[in-house]
């Protein structure tokens, strides 16, 4: 047994030197780096303080998601609006603070169909495309018959947005359903789901799409429209950043429209421009929702049809062609 | 042992003699590869022109493309009833059927993927599914319960197989040489030692038990696809079973028409007897009977209340447009077929290939009630659209964009059936009671 083990020994003992001197050489080298990037941090942190210059101008400013926050002068960068990441996040953002509500008053639309018509012109859309289409309207045989502006409700409890696979469809914080047709992929689900048959999709070639085809795509335009893509009213979410009215809500020669800000408790009439208080025109008016038993908690609010100074008359003037 | 070892070449050569490339296999393959090609050049038409083609507009937006893949995911589901269901419980008669109807299930499933891609406006999209995909979305539930179905059938299909390759790439004489390999691959190893057998069955149970919620939920899904939304005539609590037991007729149909050919051209008068297709025949009956049931509850229930948006949908089937189409449907494919099974001798193997074939097309076009009409009377009016709007007729381009899942669906099942035995060879074998295979 001794005879075997001694042999051993001396290599043994020469090992365990050997791992003591690597182990000390391997903790001098940890060392070694623990200071170099304790030096290292504090260095690039004593430039960075330099480097960082306090005006001692502290300005207040609304966060997206409606903070107030303090933020020294210095360091307010504008952002490039055209980067097309900030554009979609500005675009998926909404516009801060706002909850977009429109009223439409059934008493006042003589089909002049002047909405559809700016609609459609904005959105680049065929005759047969509706964003906003005039319906008419009999509730009951014994009831008399009216004209109903129709366009998306921006729900609030959208059934669009949740089948959509891709997120393709979503809801704004300002009350916004968006489409992005870069992400659209044409399942039309969102279209078997909306309730109120909101929804187009561009079965053949958008119109024009030879003239728009370089043009930059514009999610709050939906322009270019684009072959085998979903496509709908957007609360003209373009006009609303640049602070104006919808093309429908401006177009309107008959008063019928309002539009504004759930927030502010306000809404401007499109075509004399009056301001009104939400809460009082829908109490004053009997204002009411499209089928709010689905629970989809629509955005656009409907005044009655009372008090009918025009006949009602079958519309046979708008059938577009065959497509 | 002589006598044993006989019985057992007669098996292999009577379930294996088909395993050969002649000219009526290549004619038929000819044949269909040819309609394919149509049928691809009119999708390639769709591809470049957009979905325009079809004869869907922005109301009527789901239209055969979706009513051919409900039927292809119905379609798909018999391997469940067959081979899970019939299966645990431990009907010994299914032997020579469950290859069929997983066989079927098989090709339906695998083409169903692909029958909902040709209605997808941007199906260069496709895989924004696998990366933006949002878990609220049914559709990402479909994508995930089917998928799993194909690959569990497609197990379940290969798994009793094994043995079966084993047998053919010793024992089959005839085999072309480039085949041979193949089979060889195939058979991983198996050499009939009583460890495979046990892991082999144990797997196959395995595979069973999860084919169930599986092939449950690719059916439920897919009809809450239309269940989830609000309209009249899909807004209903009884979708899933009603689509299931739905599933069921059609599937029982499929495999009772593919016993018949399978059993006259490849000569498995031994194998598949009158026995089969009368027993066959029992079980598309009482599937038959539990779709009426729901079919009655769809009906009469929102019948008798008659809330608006029902009445226009139910006044559009019983009386309307539909009414010819409906009764045909109801009559046709499901009342009357039930009223000739409950007769004998009209689960002989040609009355009730007669009456599977209706009950098969009656399910298609059920499917085609089920998804258009709904949508030709939304909640709000159709107005100021042209008329091909209004009404859906689909165009040619739309209907040969439709067949070629159902090509495509033969060609798979062909191939299958032609390179392995329809009836699981070893299974066949043991339960004749002859046991061991003799390897060397």
């Amino acid at each position: 047994m001794e005879d075997n083990h001694t042999p051993h020994s001396p290599n043994e003992s020469d090992n365990q030197k050997g791992s003591s001197r690597r182990d000390f050489l391997k903790n001098i080298g940890l060392a070694g780096v623990g200071v170099a990037t304790g030096a290292a941090a504090l260095y690039s942190g004593h430039i960075f303080e330099a480097k960082k210059e306090v005006s001692g101008d502290q300005k207040v400013l609304l966060t997206q998601d409606g903070k107030l926050v303090r933020v020294d002068s210095l360091e307010i960068k504008a952002l490039d609006k055209d980067d097309e990441e900030i554009r979609e996040t500005m675009c998926r953002g909404g516009l801060p603070g706002r909850r977009w509500v429109m009223v439409t008053d059934l008493s006042k639309c003589r089909n002049a169909r002047k909405c559809i018509n700016a609609c459609q012109g904005a959105h680049q859309l065929r005759p047969e495309q509706y964003h906003m289409n005039t319906l008419q309207m009999q509730d009951t045989p014994g009831t008399a018959p009216y004209n109903m502006p129709k366009n998306c409700q921006h729900c609030d409890n959208p059934p669009c947005v949740a089948v959509c696979p891709v997120d393709a469809t979503y809801k704004r914080p300002d009350g916004i359903v968006l489409i992005e047709n870069d992400r659209c992929i044409g399942c039309r689900f969102c279209m078997a789901a909306c309730p109120y048959s909101a929804r187009i999709f561009n079965w053949i070639e958008p119109k024009d799409a030879a003239l728009h085809q370089d043009q930059e795509y514009n999610a709050e335009l939906n322009v270019p429209q684009k072959l085998g893509t979903v496509s709908k009213c957007l609360f003209s979410a373009d006009r609303l950043r640049e602070g104006k009215l919808p093309y429908c809500v401006e177009a309107c020669p008959n008063g019928v429209y309002y539009f504004g800000d759930e927030n502010e408790d306000a809404v401007t009439n499109g075509t004399t421009k009056e301001t009104v208080r939400l809460s009082k025109l829908l109490r004053d008016n009997g204002g009411y929702q499209l089928m709010p038993e689905l629970g989809t908690k629509p955005r656009v609010y409907y005044l009655p049809p009372k008090n009918r100074l025009f006949p009602f008359e079958e519309a046979t003037d708008a059938t577009p062609e065959k497509v | 042992m002589d006598d044993n070892k006989l019985t057992f070449d007669k098996i292999t050569s009577d379930l294996t003699h088909h395993i050969r490339i002649n000219k009526g296999f290549l004619i038929w393959m000819g044949f269909l590869t040819l309609s394919l090609l149509i049928c691809l050049y009119a999708y390639s038409i769709q591809l470049k022109t957009g979905l325009g083609v079809a004869g869907i507009r922005d109301y009527i937006t789901w239209g055969m493309y979706l009513a051919n893949f409900v039927f292809f995911v119905a379609a798909s589901l018999i391997g469940m009833l067959i081979s899970a269901v019939l299966g645990l419980i431990g009907m010994k008669w299914l032997t020579p059927i469950t290859r069929i109807a997983e066989t079927i299930a098989v090709a339906f499933a695998a083409v169903a993927g692909l029958v909902i891609v040709s209605d997808m406006g941007r199906p260069e999209r496709l895989a924004y599914v696998f990366i933006y995909g949002r878990p609220q979305s049914p559709i990402l539930w479909d994508v995930t319960v089917i998928t799993t179905y194909f690959v569990l059938s497609l197990l379940l299909l290969f798994l009793p197989m094994i043995a079966d390759m084993a047998i053919i790439h010793r024992k089959v004489e005839t085999l072309p040489s480039w085949l041979r390999p193949v089979y060889k691959v195939l058979s991983l190893n198996f050499t009939d030692q009583p460890a495979q057998n046990k892991i082999i069955s144990r797997a196959i149970r395995i595979l069973l038990i999860l084919l169930i919620p599986a092939a449950l939920s690719i059916h439920t899904v897919t009809s809450w696809l239309f269940a989830v939304t609000s309209r009249a005539g899909w807004d209903s609590t009884v979708f899933g079973p009603y689509f299931v037991s739905g599933a069921f007729v059609a599937g029982s149909a499929a495999v009772i028409i593919a016993m018949f050919f399978f059993r006259k051209n490849y000569k498995l008068q031994d194998y598949l007897t009158d026995m089969h297709f009368d027993k066959m025949g029992k079980v598309l009956a009482t599937v038959s009977l539990v779709y009426l049931y729901f079919n009655i509850n769809e009906f009469l229930v929102p019948g008798y209340k008659l809330k608006r948006a029902d009445a226009i949908h139910l006044q559009e089937l019983f009386a309307g447009k539909d009414a010819l189409l409906f009764w045909a449907v109801q009559v046709g494919g499901l009342i009357l077929p039930i009223l000739f099974m409950l007769f004998r001798r009209f689960r002989k193997p040609l009355p009730i290939l007669i009456i599977s074939i209706a009950v098969l097309i009656a399910a298609w076009f059920k499917r085609y009630l089920i998804v258009i009409p709904t949508q030709e009377h939304p909640f709000l009016p159709i107005q100021h659209v042209p008329g091909n709007f209004i009404h859906y007729s689909p165009t040619l381009i739309e209907t040969l964009i439709s067949v070629a899942p159902f090509i495509l669906v033969l060609i798979i099942i062909t191939l299958i059936s032609k390179f392995f035995p329809v009836i699981p060879l070893h299974e066949t074998a043991q339960e004749k009671g002859i046991g061991h295979i003799k390897f060397d």
